[in-house]
C-alpha cells in the first residue's frame, strides 16, 4: 500500500509541475494576444514611427521587425560560421579529453553569462574597433550571445552520428574534413537545423545585448554601419511610456515578435521533413 | 604461395592498458582469401582493423610493430593514411550507407579521390553496382536514399562503395553476420569471383563460412596467434592443441 501511495504523491508532483510548465506559457501567450491584438492594426506592421508615435499618434514598428531580422539573421549566420569549425574540431580532430572538457565548460559558463554583459563587452569590443551602435555591433553581440548555444547544440547532435559512419567515410580514404562536411553535415542536417532556430530565437528575442551595440532608429535598416531598432527594445520603449494607447501597443508588439518565431520554428520543422530524407539510422 | 601483400611483424595494439593484440607476425598471400578465426574477444577485428591503421581512429590506442604494404610500413609517419585506406578497404559488420543517395554512395570515394567526370563516375557506380550484384535491383532508382535498401543490399552496397575507390585489398569484418542467410550466400558468392582481382582478409567467428571461403587460415585466441597456414592444414591437420580444441568446437 505504501508503495501505491509514493507513485501517487510522484504522479501528483510531476502532473503539478506539467500544469506548472505549460500554464505559465499558456498564460503568457494568452496576456500577449489578449492585450496585443486589439491593438494590432496594418498600420503598425507596415509604417515607421511617425512624429509624435511615441504619444500615441501615428505610425508603427516595422523599423523594429525589418530590424529584428536583420540582427537575427545576420547573427545566426555569423555564429553558425564560427561555431560549425568548433563542433568539428571538439568532435572530430581533437583527441585531447581535457581539452574538449575545459571547452565545453567555457562554453556552458558563456551560455550562462547574462546578455547585458555581451551588450557591455560587444560595445568594448566595437570602441575598439572604431565602431558606433550599428547594425553589424548589433550583429557581433548577438553572434556572441547565440555562439554557445550553437556549438553546444550542435556538438549535441554531431555525438549521435553513429562512429562506424564516420569509420566508412574514413574506410575509403577520406580525411576528417571531408568526412565532417560531405557526410558528419549532411547526417546532421536536421538536427542542425534545429540549433540554427534555437540560436535564432535567443537572438530575436534579446534587448540588453542590442541597447548599446545596434541603438535605436525610427528607421529602416538600410546599411550595417547604422543603427537599427529591434523589436525587444520596441516592446521596452513603448511599455515604459506614460500613455495607455502606446502601452497597448507594445503588447502588440510582442505578439508580433511571438509569431515571428512561431513561423521560422513552423517553416523550420516542414524543412527538416525534408531533410531527414538521406539519415542514416 | 604467392608473395604477400601485407606482411605483419611484430605487431601489438593496445587499448589503453589493455593489450588487444600480442606480437602478431604474419603474411597475408595475395589474390586469396585469408580467414582469421578464433573466439570473439581474441583480438580478429582489431588485428584486421589495424592492417589498414583504421584503429588509429580509437581513442586511447598504442600500436607497436609494423605493418608492411607493399613492403612499405604503414605506421611509417611519413605515409599518407588516406592513400593506404584508399588501397586496403573495409566492408564492416554492419552496414552503414552514407547518408545520401545510392548513386551518391558508390560515387562517394571517387569523388573524394579527386574524379569529377560524370561519365566517369557513372561508369564506375555501374560497374561496381555490377560487381556487387546489386545493378538490377537499384539500377531504376540510382537517386533514392540508399536508407531505403533492405540490410542485405545495403552490405552490397558498402561493397560497391568499397570496390569504387579501386583497392587491392578488400577487409572483410564479419560480413555476413548482420545479413539473412540468403543476402549472407550473396556476399560469399561475390567474395569467392573477387578474389581474382582482389586479397581479402575475412574475420569471421563462423568456422563454416571459413571452411568454404578461405584458402589461408590465422588463428587467434586470446590476442595471440596461435597459427596460420593453407587452409587445408589448418583445418585438417592443425599443429597447435589449442586450434584442434578450437576446431572440434571445445569453446568459442
Amino acid at each position: 500500500m505504501g508503495k501505491h501511495l509514493e507513485e501517487r504523491i510522484f504522479i501528483g508532483l510531476m502532473v503539478a509541475s506539467m500544469v506548472i510548465v505549460v500554464g505559465s506559457l499558456v498564460f503568457i501567450l494568452a496576456t500577449v494576444v489578449v492585450r496585443g491584438l486589439p491593438a494590432l492594426s496594418l498600420a503598425m506592421l507596415t509604417q515607421v514611427p511617425r512624429g509624435g508615435y511615441y504619444l500615441g499618434k501615428e505610425g508603427g514598428i516595422l523599423n523594429a521587425i525589418t530590424g529584428s531580422l536583420a540582427l537575427a539573421s545576420g547573427a545566426t549566420l555569423l555564429s553558425f560560421f564560427l561555431s560549425l569549425p568548433v563542433a568539428f574540431y571538439l568532435q572530430l580532430f581533437t583527441k585531447d579529453a581535457r581539452f574538449v572538457h575545459l571547452a565545453r565548460l567555457s562554453l556552458d559558463v558563456l551560455w550562462g553569462v547574462p546578455s547585458i554583459v555581451y551588450g557591455a563587452f560587444g560595445f568594448t569590443l566595437m570602441l575598439l574597433l572604431g565602431l558606433r551602435a550599428s547594425l553589424l555591433g548589433g550583429i557581433i553581440a548577438l553572434a556572441l550571445l547565440e555562439l554557445p548555444i550553437l556549438v553546444r547544440a550542435i556538438e549535441e547532435v554531431m555525438t549521435m552520428v553513429p562512429f562506424e559512419l564516420k569509420e566508412s567515410s574514413y574506410a575509403l580514404g577520406a580525411t576528417r574534413l571531408e568526412t565532417a562536411l560531405r557526410v558528419v553535415v549532411r547526417q546532421t542536417a536536421p538536427g542542425l537545423l534545429t540549433a540554427l532556430l534555437l540560436a535564432f530565437g535567443r537572438g530575436i528575442g534579446d534587448a540588453a545585448s542590442v541597447l548599446f551595440t545596434a541603438g535605436y532608429t525610427d528607421r529602416l535598416p538600410t546599411s550595417l554601419l547604422r543603427p537599427v531598432a529591434s523589436l525587444p527594445l520596441a516592446v521596452f520603449f513603448q511599455l515604459g511610456t506614460p500613455v495607455p494607447e502606446v502601452r497597448e501597443r507594445a503588447y502588440a508588439s510582442a505578439l508580433v515578435l511571438t509569431v515571428i518565431v512561431l513561423i521560422i520554428s513552423l517553416s523550420a520543422r516542414l524543412l527538416t521533413r525534408r531533410l531527414t530524407r538521406h539519415v542514416v539510422r | 604461395m604467392s608473395d604477400p601483400v601485407i606482411q605483419i611483424c611484430g605487431l601489438s595494439v593496445a587499448y589503453g592498458n589493455q593489450l588487444a593484440v600480442r606480437d602478431v607476425s604474419v603474411d597475408i598471400p595475395a589474390r586469396q582469401i585469408t580467414a582469421i578465426i578464433g573466439p570473439s574477444g581474441c583480438g580478429k577485428t582489431t588485428l584486421l582493423r589495424s592492417m589498414s591503421r583504421l584503429v588509429e581512429l580509437v581513442e586511447g590506442v598504442r600500436v607497436w610493430g609494423q605493418v608492411l604494404f607493399h613492403g612499405q610500413n604503414i605506421y611509417d609517419p611519413r605515409v599518407d593514411v588516406t592513400e593506404i585506406r584508399k588501397r586496403i578497404g573495409l566492408l564492416a559488420q554492419r552496414p552503414f550507407p552514407l547518408p545520401m543517395s545510392i548513386y551518391e554512395n558508390v560515387a562517394y570515394g571517387p569523388r573524394v579521390h579527386g574524379l569529377r567526370d560524370r561519365k566517369a563516375l557513372h561508369a564506375i557506380v555501374e560497374k561496381e553496382l555490377r560487381a556487387a550484384g546489386l545493378w538490377d535491383e537499384v539500377k531504376d532508382r540510382l537517386h533514392a536514399p540508399a536508407s531505403v535498401l533492405s540490410v542485405g543490399q545495403q552490405q552490397r552496397l558498402c561493397l560497391a562503395r568499397g570496390l569504387a575507390v579501386e583497392p587491392e585489398v578488400l577487409l572483410c569484418d564479419e560480413v555476413t553476420s548482420a545479413l539473412d542467410p540468403i543476402s549472407g550466400q550473396r556476399i560469399e558468392a561475390r567474395l569467392l569471383e573477387l578474389k581474382a582481382d582482389y586479397t581479402i582478409v575475412q574475420v569471421t567467428h563462423v568456422l563454416r563460412q571459413a571452411r568454404r571461403l578461405a584458402d589461408y587460415v590465422v588463428f587467434m585466441y586470446l590476442g595471440e596467434l596461435i597459427e596460420h597456414g593453407p587452409a587445408d592444414q589448418v583445418f585438417h591437420n592443425p599443429r597447435e592443441a589449442k586450434t584442434r580444441a578450437y576446431l572440434e568446437g571445445e569453446f568459442y
